[in-house]
């Protein structure tokens, strides 16, 4: 008995000491405030050049001001007296000059960026003036007065502040509370008092942000083979700027048999973007607006496409490519791999191209179409080009959409389907909302959001009702979706009788933009994803950074556009889960023309569990990786080469520190305490015999 | 802080012991090992008192903030109780070491007097009890950053080495007037130096307000230390011959080898 009490104390003791502890007072929390909700911005590389920002390896350390207008900024650069300054900058001097001035300064050790909601009145795009240039189809050999933007500068507002190449680390913060808090620490202690400098104890922040890659892809490349092929531990350097397109055909395409007399036609959207800072691009207009049109469309189209009174004759080809940012990098793949024939299709299958580029701005209503001048010196290519503008315009007419053609001639807006057209001539057109100069004044920065869009809810909604509500915009962009619908729908050889079926829902197009712009955790995405999607689903919208394959990561939110796809165009069949599942056998032979996916489903509203189904669509992912790391050429010019560096952590934190005489002080004080303790004790232990008299111990008493 | 910052606390807090271990304690393996062994039974007294007010904190209600409180003051002074209770378990455990060290010892006397036993128990003490004091505020001086954005004095580095400083030599001359106290019987000593143990941890309750608690752990400090040197055997008029270096002459006077 008295064994087993004293074996379930000692259980009891070990299992209160491998208990969490509660009572942690560490000098540590006395020193530091963390910023837990900040964005850094992180290094790029390309095959000539690196952009970004990078901090030093131990984190870079400066004095906070918060600089709110030019004076600010003087004391900053110039008359300061306690340099290095970490600077807290108001969205609004966020602009070229002042960062430039501050890069050239060696008296900056950091940027914290205090975001507003609303971006400046004037628009903002750190973006280039002439966005994807380099792997433009317009270069000296084609099309060379387009070459350069020289005819159309797409992006006038655009001031490259995203390519350019900072050494020092730039954060934004994103919580008003956190920002609350450093400017109060600022107000306390740094703030000049009567013209003299501030006095000691100041504030100061530090940013930890070191990024592993440096100069360009191909010397970071090496890097990482030299570490693969000599190193015990490799440490990668740099990862591929990667990810999956996603496609769907409207008729299944069987995956190994190739058909060249097939003839398809290819309806296209990008669906990524990004920003200055890292991983956040809530891209409203240059990507939503984009891809849930295309999702309209293919909705619309695959609803109708049973009960037709005549069969299309051609198939078509929805693809959502990711990448394009940066130098196209799933467009270029994409067809990379119809040449080498690892697609499903081939060039030679492709009839025509539509892509729907940034929509959401209508003004006027207006809708542009875009085609390529230089392939259009083709006379064949140039009739099928305005044979389609016709039909576009026609069905424009029919909807009430404006569908207008620019007068002069102009080149391709940056577009996927000029990757396409690298390859070969396809006579294809590019809808946007804007004739020349994009519509969207904040195109690829952090105010790109469905403000921007001018998504706007009736205050006293709630989120379920807001998912519901039609909102303008979304009105706006199914009359686009239904132009196109219309127009794909007449391409691939669809009757007239048929036409007045082609409408694209707004209900669907509302929910979606709800949904992809504004907060993707809402009742309806977290029915039709899987599992895995799930913790993805955030209170607010999702980002569409690409990103980079880690090894161990788990999908995120970009699947969210597959499972909608599938969700909007599959059908639902009787497997259980282990049949759909099941790559090899299954109770449905079409393993070669759909693909199966497993969904959790909706919960009922008798709180009971959700009641799982098995979709069965045509949506398939394909390699967005660029080319040019398949075959290993770093350096290609006529592929994207973009890399993302790695880095060890990301952190910022806010402290107090003194003054340099002070810490040289303390030094001196405790030298002087060690050499008087040592001079002391060596006076003591020669004179031990003087300075203490022992009396004699009886035991040793001898005498 | 900084690595200056750093340096200069260890120097403070460890400067008097490092010189005094180095002078007077690393030529004889014996006087280390006692140290040593000092150094682990303070060890075991911090580790039974520590268990004692975990336990008490994780079966207690943890949001009460004065309840916490009073169990952090609970823990003080049993920490205080069970120092002393095995620096009295050292002494006993010596006793007993040294018959059997005279054994050993081919001359039949003693290799190490109970004094210097006192002497090096007491730094052993002292150096552990420094080291669990100061080490981790040390390791957070080495950062950029100082005490001081949630409202805290900023010389909190400093203060603390001066207090590690103060216990360190305390100890020592604890250990000596403890273990005098213990040979003569005269348990008024005793008790002497355990409630100037419990009054110096109990000042520390004081901080922020360092004046409260190093102006008076420095005057116990120093009068512990003359206690301690007239135990051993000190008096004012060696002092004043030493100084005045007229040492030479009083030993050649007393026919004593240097």
């Amino acid at each position: 008995m008295v064994i087993a009490t004293g074996k379930w104390t000692l259980l009891l003791i070990v299992s209160f000491l491998c208990s969490e502890c509660i009572y942690c007072n560490s000098v540590e929390q006395k020193i530091y405030v963390t910023l837990n909700k900040t964005v850094p911005c992180v290094r790029l590389l390309n095959a000539t050049h690196q952009i970004g920002c990078q901090s030093s390896i131990s984190g870079d350390t400066g004095v906070i001001h918060v600089v709110g207008d030019d004076s600010d900024l003087e004391w900053v650069l110039k008359t300061g007296n306690t340099p290095p300054y970490m600077v807290l900058l108001d969205g609004s001097l966020f602009t070229r000059e002042v960062m430039i001035k501050m890069k050239d300064s060696s008296r900056v050790a950091g940027v914290a960026v205090v975001v507003p909601k609303k971006g400046p009145e004037g628009g903002f795009s750190p973006h280039q003036k002439c966005p994807n240039d380099k792997s433009s189809v317009y270069s000296n050999s084609y099309g060379e007065e387009y070459a350069h933007c020289n005819k159309t500068v797409w992006n006038p507002l655009g001031n490259d502040l995203s390519y350019e190449d900072f050494h020092f680390p730039i954060f934004m913060m994103q919580d008003e509370n956190e920002t609350e808090v450093v400017k109060k620490c600022f107000f306390d202690h740094n703030v000049p008092v009567n013209g003299s400098g501030p006095s000691y104890p100041l504030c100061a922040m530090q940013l930890f942000s070191h990024m592993h890659a440096a100069t360009n892809t191909v010397t970071c490349m090496r890097r990482n083979d030299l570490q693969a092929t000599f190193s015990i531990n490799p440490e990668v350097l740099c990862d591929p700027l990667s990810d999956y397109n996603i496609y769907s055909f409207l008729h299944p395409v069987n995956k190994s048999r190739k058909n060249p007399e097939e003839k398809v036609i290819i309806a296209a959207a990008r669906m990524d973007t990004r920003s200055f800072f890292w991983d956040f691009a809530p891209g409203g207009e240059s990507a939503v607006s984009g891809f849930v049109t295309l999702l309209a469309v293919a909705e619309t189209l695959s609803k109708i496409s049973e009960n037709l009174t005549s069969p299309l004759k051609k198939n078509i080809l929805f693809s959502f490519f990711q990448g394009e940012v940066f130098d196209y990098i799933g467009s270029s793949r994409m067809v990379y791999d119809m040449q080498k024939g690892t697609f499903v299709i081939g060039l030679e299958n492709i009839d025509t191209f539509i892509e729907i580029g940034q929509v959401g701005l209508r003004s006027a209503s207006q809708l542009w179409i875009h085609s390529d001048p230089v392939s259009r010196q083709n006379a064949s290519i140039d009739n099928e080009v305005r044979n389609l503008s016709s039909t576009l315009m026609k069905a424009g007419n029919d909807s009430n959409v404006p569908v207008f053609e620019p007068s002069v001639s102009q080149p391709l807006p940056p577009s996927s389907f000029q990757s396409f057209l690298k390859a070969q001539y396809i006579p294809g057109v590019v809808l946007t909302d804007h004739q020349s100069a994009f519509s969207n004044r904040y195109y690829e920065s952090i105010y790109d959001t469905s403000e921007n869009l001018n998504l706007s809810y009736p205050s006293e909604l709630g989120p379920e009702e807001q998912l519901e509500f039609v909102t303008a915009t979304a009105q706006s962009l199914s009359e686009v979706a239904t132009v196109v619908a219309k127009t794909l729908f007449k391409q691939a050889g669809g009757s007239e009788e048929d036409l007045f079926k082609v409408q694209a829902d707004p209900k669907t197009v509302t929910k979606m933009l709800y949904g992809f712009a504004i907060r993707s955790n809402n009742s309806w995405f977290r029915s039709l994803v899987n599992q895995d999607v799930k913790p993805g689903l955030v209170n607010g919208p999702p980002q569409y950074y690409v990103g980079v394959v880690l090894p161990n990561s788990s999908p995120k939110q970009k699947r969210l556009i597959q499972y909608v796809l599938a969700n909007l165009t599959g059908t639902v069949v009787n497997l259980t889960k282990e049949q759909c599942q099941n790559t090899d056998k299954g109770g449905d032979q079409h393993r070669e023309l759909y693909d199966y996916i497993w969904i959790q489903g909706s919960m009922p509203l008798n709180g009971s569990d959700p009641v799982p189904y098995c979709v069965r669509s045509t949506v398939r992912l394909s390699d967005a990786v660029s080319p040019a790391f398949d075959l290993k050429q770093y350096g290609a010019l006529n592929y994207s080469t973009w890399t993302e560096s790695r880095w060890k952590e990301i952190k910022a934190r806010i402290f107090l520190v003194s003054s340099k005489e002070l810490e040289m002080l303390t030094l001196a004080i405790g030298i002087a305490i060690l050499v008087i303790s040592l001079l002391v004790t060596y006076f003591i232990s020669t004179k031990a015999d003087i300075l203490f008299t022992v009396s004699r111990e009886p035991t040793t008493a001898a005498y | 802080m900084t690595v200056c910052v750093f340096f200069g606390c260890t120097f403070i807090a460890f400067g008097p012991a490092i010189s005094l271990f180095i002078f007077t304690v690393a030529r004889d393996p014996l006087r280390v090992i006692f140290l040593i062994a000092g150094a682990f039974f303070w060890l075991v007294s911090l580790l039974l008192s520590s268990l004692v007010w975990f336990i008490a904190v994780q079966i207690s209600n943890k949001e009460n903030a004065s309840l916490q409180k009073g169990l952090l003051i609970f823990g003080v002074v049993l920490s205080v109780f069970l120092q002393e209770a095995f620096r009295f378990g050292y002494y006993k455990l010596l006793k007993k070491a040294n018959e059997g060290l005279m054994a050993l010892n081919q001359d039949d006397t003693m290799p190490i007097s109970i004094r210097q036993l006192a002497y090096v128990s007491g730094l052993g003490f002292g150096f552990m009890s420094g080291a669990f004091s100061v080490v981790n505020i040390l390791a957070d001086s080495l950062g950029p950053g100082t005490v001081g954005i949630y409202g805290d004095p900023p010389h909190y580095f400093v203060s603390s080495a001066f207090m590690t400083m103060a216990i360190i030599l305390l100890h020592m001359f604890w250990g000596v007037v403890f273990f005098d106290a213990c040979e003569k019987k005269q348990w008024l000593s005793l008790a002497v130096v355990v409630c100037t143990h419990l009054l110096v941890s109990c000042l520390t309750f004081l901080n922020p307000q360092y004046e409260g608690s190093l102006i008076p752990a420095y005057v116990i400090a120093f009068v512990m230390g003359a206690w301690a040197f007239f135990i051993s055997g000190g008096s004012l008029r060696n002092l004043r011959l030493c100084l005045t270096c007229k040492d030479k002459d009083f030993l050649l006077a007393n026919h004593r080898p240097r």
